[in-house]
């Protein structure tokens, strides 16, 4: 069996001493960003990613995938115990979860979700090993046309995931795509809207655009208005289901689980929408649909086990096409390509032991994060009395150290400003941060891409559309371009998304 | 949703508009090309061009149609705050060193709230600094003198 040769490659890689640990610094980082509402697995990573530089590259991205997952498990305690989904998919999970909290059952909700999570997280797992290779052997066949189309097609379906205004999300991605211009021309070597600065000769840094856009604008959000937060926490006790309990949630956490996973390899926040679509599944085909919003077990454990599968299952377009389906996932490309690594279908087979070794730490961090949520909630209940004036100057200060340290050059610590600004502007006006983000790392893909089919085939444009397989992927994003833009569905999407408000 | 008239939308739209304009200005600065070979200029031309485009169609969706956000106060005290902080930090972490100039970025950075006493603020950026110097410097080996050339006589 070639699947077990290779997860014994990967356990043996992910069971050495220092992996092991990174990964629980990993997940613990996660656990402590996903409960403290205002931070976010996005500008953790993009603050600790110039920090894994001196690591061995399976370290560091063990540790940096280890924050991802960590945090859709920390968001949902959040959500459960004070009403306050510290990350966006767990705002589902709060709806019963928390209500449950009130009823005085909240260690059955924070037990369900992180078993949910579990057995979500494994099953995943084991599909992204089983799926990745057969997809990696597809997208070997890719020419640069193809790229292209798949680039494009990434961008416009992240966008259809993407709440709020279609057009706005557009607008966002082609920003995105053209701070991603900036720098040395990779073909002429022309220096492009460099102002004569010899420190932008090399481009804008992404950690720049990443925690200026996550980290600088959402700390001047929570500024706007300063509020006490009173964290009345009910006592946590009883924290094993009941019978009945563990009766209702066997079959919400097998169609999560299924839900998850496959939503999760769609671009632009998979997990987010994941966890919606479960639980309007679980109370569709609910006996006691009243139940719903009241403190019904269903409604923690669908979501919780979809969020879940799919914050896993979102490494499959990271690891076999080097495409990023979420903000995070953007910035693994990063870390993989400071370490001499090109995301894509050739990392299976140039570098099994760090692609297996990745995957094989995901469940390692799984069954982690089982350990340190159960036993140690009260802990995290704790954080939760940190009060805001220390948090931000920390993440503040951080932010500025972690992107100093990049290249040590000022300009790399401006951006953030300059990026949190404008950031901040378009964010009060409605338009979503994450598209720009993904822009800015697929742009200059999209145009390398774009010009390198087009010297293949002799400048004509047409080759996007007789290769079948550019064909297809273009037919597929004119289709979901057209799907984000059509108001009847709009509305429907509206109608899913505003329960997260 | 509710729709009319909506000054986010004539917001965001102008500034899509304004930098997809200054990217499209930018580019004709630069050879252009052919579609066969691309010049430099090519490509943010297109993406600069329709993004002025999706700018202007969300300026007149703004004024028939548009998404209408409450536009909550900026906190301007925390934005300028913030912007001090960090331009400071850039600024002076060469000159000062990494310990005085962590201490008065999250000095500064504090001023963003009004909610935090003198003394408090004082014990937040000292614990932070030492935080910082301890995680930074010590442990991960950042290259950046303690105290840089403008403290040393």
């Amino acid at each position: 069996m070639e699947l077990l040769d290779n997860l014994a490659l990967g356990f043996s890689t992910a069971f050495l001493v220092q992996n092991v640990l990174y990964c629980f610094v990993g997940v613990l980082l996660g656990t402590a960003v996903g409960v403290l509402p205002g931070i976010g697995p996005t500008a953790t990573v993009a603050m600790l990613l110039p920090i894994t530089f001196n690591f061995e590259p399976v370290t560091a991205l063990i540790m940096l995938a280890g924050i991802y997952y960590g945090a859709q498990y920390g968001g949902s305690t959040t959500a459960i115990l004070i009403n306050l989904p510290g990350e966006s998919s767990a705002a589902v999970t709060a709806l019963d979860g928390h209500e449950m909290a009130r009823q005085g059952r909240a260690g059955p909700a924070l037990a369900t979700a992180a078993i949910g999570s579990f057995f979500a997280g494994t099953v995943a797992t084991l599909i992204l090993a089983v799926a990745a290779p057969p997809l990696a052997d597809v997208a070997l066949k890719f020419g640069p046309a193809e790229y292209f189309s798949l680039v494009l097609l990434g961008l416009i379906v992240s966008i259809a995931l993407a709440r709020g205004s279609a057009l706005k999300a557009l607008a966002m991605i082609a920003l995105g795509i053209l701070f991603g211009t900036v720098g040395q021309d990779i073909y002429t070597g022309t220096p492009r809207f460099t102002f004569d600065q010899r420190s932008l000769y090399s481009g804008i840094d992404f950690v720049s655009v990443a925690v200026g856009l996550f980290g600088v604008a959402e700390i001047l959000r929570n500024l706007e208005n300063e509020s006490t937060r009173a964290a009345v926490v009910s006592k946590v006790r009883d924290l094993w289901p009941t019978r009945e309990d563990r009766r209702r949630i066997v079959a919400p956490i097998l169609r999560g689980t299924g839900l998850g996973s496959a939503l999760g390899v769609l671009p632009g926040g998979g997990h987010v929408l994941a966890s919606f679509t479960s639980y309007a599944v679980e109370k569709r085909v609910s006996k006691r649909p009243q139940e719903f919003g009241r403190g019904a077990i269903e409604g923690v454990a669908g979501p919780e086990s979809a969020n879940n599968a799919a914050a896993q299952t979102s490494f499959i377009p990271l690891l076999t096409l080097g495409l990023p389906a979420h903000p995070v996932m953007a910035l693994m490309v990063g870390a993989f390509i400071v370490h001499g690594i090109t995301p894509g279908p050739n990392v299976i087979n140039d570098e099994p032991a760090l692609f297996w070794g990745l995957i094989a730490s995901m469940w390692i961090g799984n069954v982690l994060l089982v350990l340190l949520n159960l036993p140690l909630i009260g802990m995290w209940v704790q954080m939760l009395r940190i009060p805001y004036p220390v948090l931000f100057p920390m993440i503040i200060l951080f932010a500025a150290i972690g992107t100093y340290s990049l290249n040590f050059n000022a300009w790399d610590v401006y951006a953030i400003v300059f990026f949190g600004l404008l950031g901040y502007i378009l964010i009060k006006c409605g338009c979503e941060p994450a598209p720009m983000l993904l822009g800015f790392v697929l742009g200059p893909l999209l145009e390398e891409n774009l010009r390198r089919a087009l010297i293949i085939s002799r400048g004509d444009a047409t080759v996007f559309l007789t290769r079948p397989i550019s064909a297809v992927l273009l037919t597929v994003a004119v289709a979901a371009l057209v799907i984000a833009v059509l108001p009847t569905i709009r509305k429907r999407r509206e109608e899913v998304f505003t329960e997260d408000e | 949703m509710e729709r009319g008239k909506s000054l986010a939308d004539i917001l965001a739209g102008g500034i899509f508009v304004a930098i997809g304009g200054a990217f499209v200005v930018g580019s004709l600065g630069y050879s252009l090309g052919t579609p066969l070979r691309m010049g430099p200029g090519y490509f943010p031309l297109l993406v600069g061009a329709v993004m002025a485009a999706l700018g202007l169609a969300i300026v007149v969706k703004g004024l028939v149609a548009g998404e209408v956000i409450t536009l909550t106060a900026v906190p301007w005290r925390a934005v300028a705050a913030i912007v001090v902080a960090v331009v400071f930090f850039g600024f002076t972490v060469r000159r000062l060193g990494f310990v005085p100039t962590s201490f008065v970025a999250a000095l500064l950075t504090t001023l963003a709230s009004s909610r935090v006493r003198p003394w408090w603020a004082l014990a937040v950026a000292a614990g932070l600094t030492l935080g910082a110097t301890l995680i930074f410097v010590v442990g991960l080996q950042l290259r950046i003198p303690l105290f840089g050339p403008w403290l040393q006589f």
